[in-house]
């Protein structure tokens, strides 16, 4: 049965926290920060199970469950991971507990409906990440707003209802124009002989590529803009900064660490490989968006006086990496991309901790507030530089193995076809360094405030709870960096099918018949 | 042909319903304590009619030498009519009280006017429309202007009737040019005529007036102008009815005129829905975020929920037909909820009846605002919930029909909507104020409501309980 079940069960388990809160007494706080930490922790063993049990040999979606679930309109319940998926799911779970563990302490009302929200997010993302059907996949995507939209609403900082309701709005923008060309999609397959309507991913897999140049372009527009404003790509950029800085730091942790992944995971899902003589031509144009976004984003971080907006920024700037990545179309790319996108979830989690901490202690995030938090809080500022470090893209920690292998992709790239994107991409690299070291230098060197002060409060170093979340992300930082191979082997054979059945279009080759195949084929051809 | 047996058995609910309708009537002539007897009364004769069409759901069976048809199609119909009264009736007793206008011939004159939609939904005569129509107008009529001492009641009562006189000029001409068409009111048999009458300008003409009347029922655009009015001054118990149930039963008429019998698909009637489709949903969707009441905000965004179910009918095919039946059963759950809260929280006179009314709701009543923050996102559209599904079926037929258009202004006036319905929520839970309930909700009535927003979760995590019921109606 659990077996069986797996990923359901990691997907809809936090459910039962949500509804175990529902008999907490709202004024017992410790116990509901306690349930909903278990609850989390204990999703993430599932996802462990997952990790473990997962054969990166194999091909095709693994832990596949279906169930009927609408059947005139052929809709089912159909989820599955591949490598790139399961990380993901982990990298969600991993985050969601470390998120509440580092913030234990920052939040002071309605903690009860506060955790409940948290949970309802933890279900939205993992779901995302587990779909097969485009329905299915919709309604994760879209109900995960609702908790984000509460989270920050009514737990952010002074602007939050500003925030929140851009947040939504954008969001919604760009995933309505997918849900038409979603529709459209299954209406495609039901004018196929012999089809029928449909929004099964595999299926679809097999028949989307085969649509009309123009229908195609229409359909990878819509599903491309959606998730470029998720990502953010710049020019969609405008309501992350509003967002993360508004939002509490656990939402600024998810925001960060999970949800932008979902925009680069649907690239990676769904705008390649059901639209790919689409996504040829579109090359050039979300190439030069990425790169914009890789160096806009660094110089607008380096100018911030907010330390949350610096880091948000760079946000901007890192998910540039991933674009860049994804559409050089290589596997190398497509692999770095991946662990890119792992490591700006760690990283940039990591960051949104650090500051979220400060704030804690000092009631301010402005830099020009801080100098010579070294002395008095000598272990903040350790992991605080090697976060930083592995942010830059320092030899031997995580961020150095995605930005390499994507400017090494992107290189190669054929499909890009000049070195011009990686010469520039790679003074991103660079920038990085600028703005974050330049910030830490300020923020923990220097000399002691007067009296120890910072916004009228002193500073103390961090407590175990904050101490321990860090800690465990630190451990992947240098992780990945030393031997990336533990997590590239998952994710490799999937860039290496996907981008094998890019150039197999691209040569003119047809993938599968016009005839729409049966249930639970293959991934790729 | 004679009358049978078989007849009477199939009608049941409606016998039943009306049946209840008149002893209600006689006993409020008679006893003292009359409002709350009224009350138990049509409870019950609703809940025994609503106990009847569920048995009556399978197939559908032409009664009465085929002026009507029961069960089925109608069946469902059925359902969403009287659950739609179940609700209003029992929301109304709490509210009528703290109003000061507890009378018992309310409760009588919502059973005519759902006896006269269950009429509508089962008509296979253009006569049986037109009877069907004005037993559900006529009552509606009085009950907007319910609260008889308030000017704006009887300005809705009047500009109501006067209106709805108006439209129904048109639908009594459309009928005679229909007939003089076809030769014929009977449904079956202009059906039947179709091939050879589709083109004479006469029935063009005719289908055009049909348009117009239940265009004015739904509130479309352009013949939405009495709604805001009228949801404004009718008691707000009253709006959640008309809005929903009487919406339902014009739906469930055009669907059966137009998408059944006429068979509008890819003709020009058809395009001429789409235009009005569109225009409701662009101007009821824009207008409503101008509102600061929240009354009048649902009465515009009623406009627009009208222009999405239309998608619906312009698409004309079998999506359409089962994307509206779903559409028009939760809407009546969310719409009916939404308003019983806002009639919780309004006072006498009008009073709390703007948004800024609702500031703090989600700190002093987490529970109310919860139930809100759910009609709320359901109307949106916002997935999990089950106004999303609605969307997302009538879309679906757009697209299919060739009218992907549509369903972008569908979506894109979904995002407009968006806005105006979460300003409900910013409001509720991320400013502070002073909302709260001044009286205690009767237990009914907080009932009511939970059992709607649970409906329209659950419809919306699972539609298919209900999508496989309507799939199988299409057949009379």
């Amino acid at each position: 049965m659990v077996s069986q079940h797996l990923l359901t069960i990691t997907i809809f388990f936090p459910l039962a926290g949500v509804l175990a809160l529902f008999f907490v007494n709202s004024e017992k706080s410790q116990l509901i920060k306690l349930v909903g930490f278990l609850t989390t922790v204990a999703t993430f063993a599932f996802s462990l199970f997952l990790y473990f049990r997962f054969d990166a040999a194999a091909p095709g979606f693994q832990f596949r469950e279906y169930a009927v679930w609408i059947a005139g309109l052929n809709i089912s319940y159909f989820v599955g991971i591949d490598g790139i998926s399961l990380l993901l799911i982990v990298l969600t779970t991993f985050l969601t507990p470390l998120a509440l563990l580092g913030t234990w302490n920052s939040i002071h009302k309605r903690i009860r409906e506060y955790t409940m929200m948290i949970l309802l997010l933890e279900i939205g993302m993992v779901g995302v990440f587990a779909s097969l059907d485009l329905f299915l996949f919709y309604i994760f995507w879209e109900a995960m707003l609702i908790p984000m939209y509460f989270i920050i609403g009514i737990w952010g900082g002074q602007d939050r209802v500003y925030a929140a309701v851009k947040f939504f709005l954008f969001t919604l923008f760009g995933s309505l124009l997918m849900l038409v060309a979603i529709i459209a999609l299954g209406v495609y397959a039901s004018t196929l002989p012999g089809g029928y309507f449909t929004t099964n991913l595999l299926q679809l897999y097999g028949v989307a590529p085969r649509m009309a140049l123009t229908l195609q372009t229409w359909m990878f527009l819509a599903f491309t803009l959606s998730f470029a404003i998720k990502v953010p790509l710049f020019p969609f950029h405008t309501w992350l900064p509003d967002a993360h800085v508004q939002a509490p730091t656990a939402g600024s942790v998810l925001l960060a660490g999970v949800l932008l992944k979902m925009g680069t995971y649907g690239l990676i899902r769904f705008s390649l490989p059901l639209f790919p003589h689409a996504a040829f031509t579109f090359v050039p144009l979300l190439g030069i968006l990425a790169v914009i976004g890789i160096i806009y984003g660094a110089l607008v971080a380096m100018v911030q006086t907010d330390l949350k907006k610096l880091v948000a920024y760079s946000s901007v700037s890192h998910l540039g990496f991933v674009v860049l990545g994804i559409f050089s179309m290589t596997e190398e790319g497509i692999q770095g991309a991946v662990i890119q996108m792992i490591n700006h979830g760690l990283s940039t989690g990591a960051l949104f901790l650090i500051v979220g901490m400060l704030y804690d202690r000092a009631h301010t995030r402005m830099i020009a507030d801080f100098g010579g938090v070294a002395k008095l809080m000598p272990v903040f500022a350790t992991i605080f530089m090697i976060v930083s470090l592995s942010s830059i893209g320092l030899p031997g920690l995580n961020g150095f193995v995605g930005e390499f292998l994507i400017l090494l992709g992107s290189f190669k790239s054929t499909f890009l076809g000049t070195y011009a994107y990686a010469t520039f991409a790679a003074s991103g690299v660079i920038l990085a360094a600028v703005y974050l070291l330049w910030a830490y230098q300020r923020v923990i060197f220097g000399p002691v405030r007067e009296g120890g002060l910072y916004g009228g409060h002193t500073l103390s170093d961090l407590n175990v709870k904050e101490v321990v979340s860090l800690s465990a992300i630190l451990v992947f930082i240098v992780w990945i960096g030393v031997y990336p191979q533990t997590f590239l082997s998952k994710s490799g054979p999937v860039a290496k099918q996907l981008v094998q059945g890019l150039e197999f279009v691209r040569s003119g080759g047809q993938i599968r018949t016009a005839e729409l195949p049966a249930n639970n084929l293959p991934y790729g051809h | 042909m004679g009358i049978t047996f078989d007849d009477f058995y199939n009608s049941s609910p409606l016998i039943a319903l009306v049946t209840f309708g008149l002893l209600t009537l006689i006993l409020e002539g008679m006893g003292k304590d009359k409002p709350v007897s009224s009350y138990w009364m049509s409870l019950l004769g609703v809940a025994v009619s609503l106990v009847l069409s569920f048995f009556h759901l399978g197939g559908g069976v032409p009664v009465f030498g085929g002026m009507l048809f029961q069960g089925g199609f109608a069946g469902y119909c059925n359902l969403i009519f009287l659950s739609s009264a179940l609700l209003t009736i029992v929301l109304s007793r709490g509210y009528l009280e703290r109003m000061e206008y507890h009378r018992g011939e309310f409760y009588i004159l919502i059973i005519f006017a759902t006896a006269g939609m269950m009429l509508m939904a089962g008509a296979l005569n253009l006569i049986t429309i037109f009877l069907g129509i004005e037993l559900m107008s006529v009552p509606l009529y009085v009950l907007a202007g319910f609260m008889r001492k308030k000017e704006r009641a009887n300005e809705a009562a009047l500009k109501y009737f006067l209106l709805g006189a108006f439209a129904t000029g048109f639908l009594l001409y459309g009928i005679a040019l229909i007939y003089g068409a076809s030769g014929t009111t009977d449904l079956l048999q202009i059906k039947a005529a179709i091939p050879q009458v589709s083109h004479n300008p006469l029935f063009l003409i005719g289908c055009g007036m049909l348009i117009v009347a239940f265009s004015f029922k739904v509130a479309a655009v352009p013949f939405h102008m009495w709604a805001p009015d009228v949801y404004e001054g009718a008691p707000t118990t009253v709006t959640g009815f008309m809005s929903t149930a009487a919406k339902a039963a014009a739906f469930a008429t055009f669907l059966l005129v137009f998408v059944r019998m006429f068979e509008i698909a890819g003709t020009s009637l058809s395009q001429v829905i789409a235009v009005i489709a569109a225009a409701s949903m662009i101007i009821g969707n824009v207008t409503a975020v101008a509102q600061s009441s929240v009354k009048r905000m649902l009465a515009y965004s009623s406009v627009a929920h009208a222009g999405y179910m239309l998608s619906g009918i312009a698409a004309a095919n079998s999506e359409g037909e089962t994307g509206i039946l779903f559409y028009l059963l939760v809407y009546s759950f969310m719409n009916i909820g939404a308003f019983g809260i806002v009639s919780w929280i309004e006072q006498q006179d009008d009073k709390k009846l703007s948004f800024d009314d609702y500031a703090g709701l989600g700190e002093r009543r987490p529970a109310v605002a919860a139930l809100m923050s759910v009609f709320m996102f359901s109307l949106a559209g916002i997935p999990p919930f089950a106004g999303f599904f609605g969307k997302y079926y009538v879309f679906l037929a757009a697209v299919k029909a060739d009218f992907t258009w549509l369903a972008i202004i569908g979506v894109m006036t979904s995002l407009i909507s968006v806005y105006y319905y979460l300003r409900l929520v910013v409001l509720m839970y991320f400013r502070d104020g002073e909302a709260d309930i001044d009286k205690p909700v009767p237990l009914a009535a907080m009932v009511a409501v939970v059992v709607a927003a649970v409906l329209v979760l659950a419809l919306g995590i699972y539609p298919s309980l209900v999508v496989e019921i309507t799939r199988g109606f299409f057949r009379i």
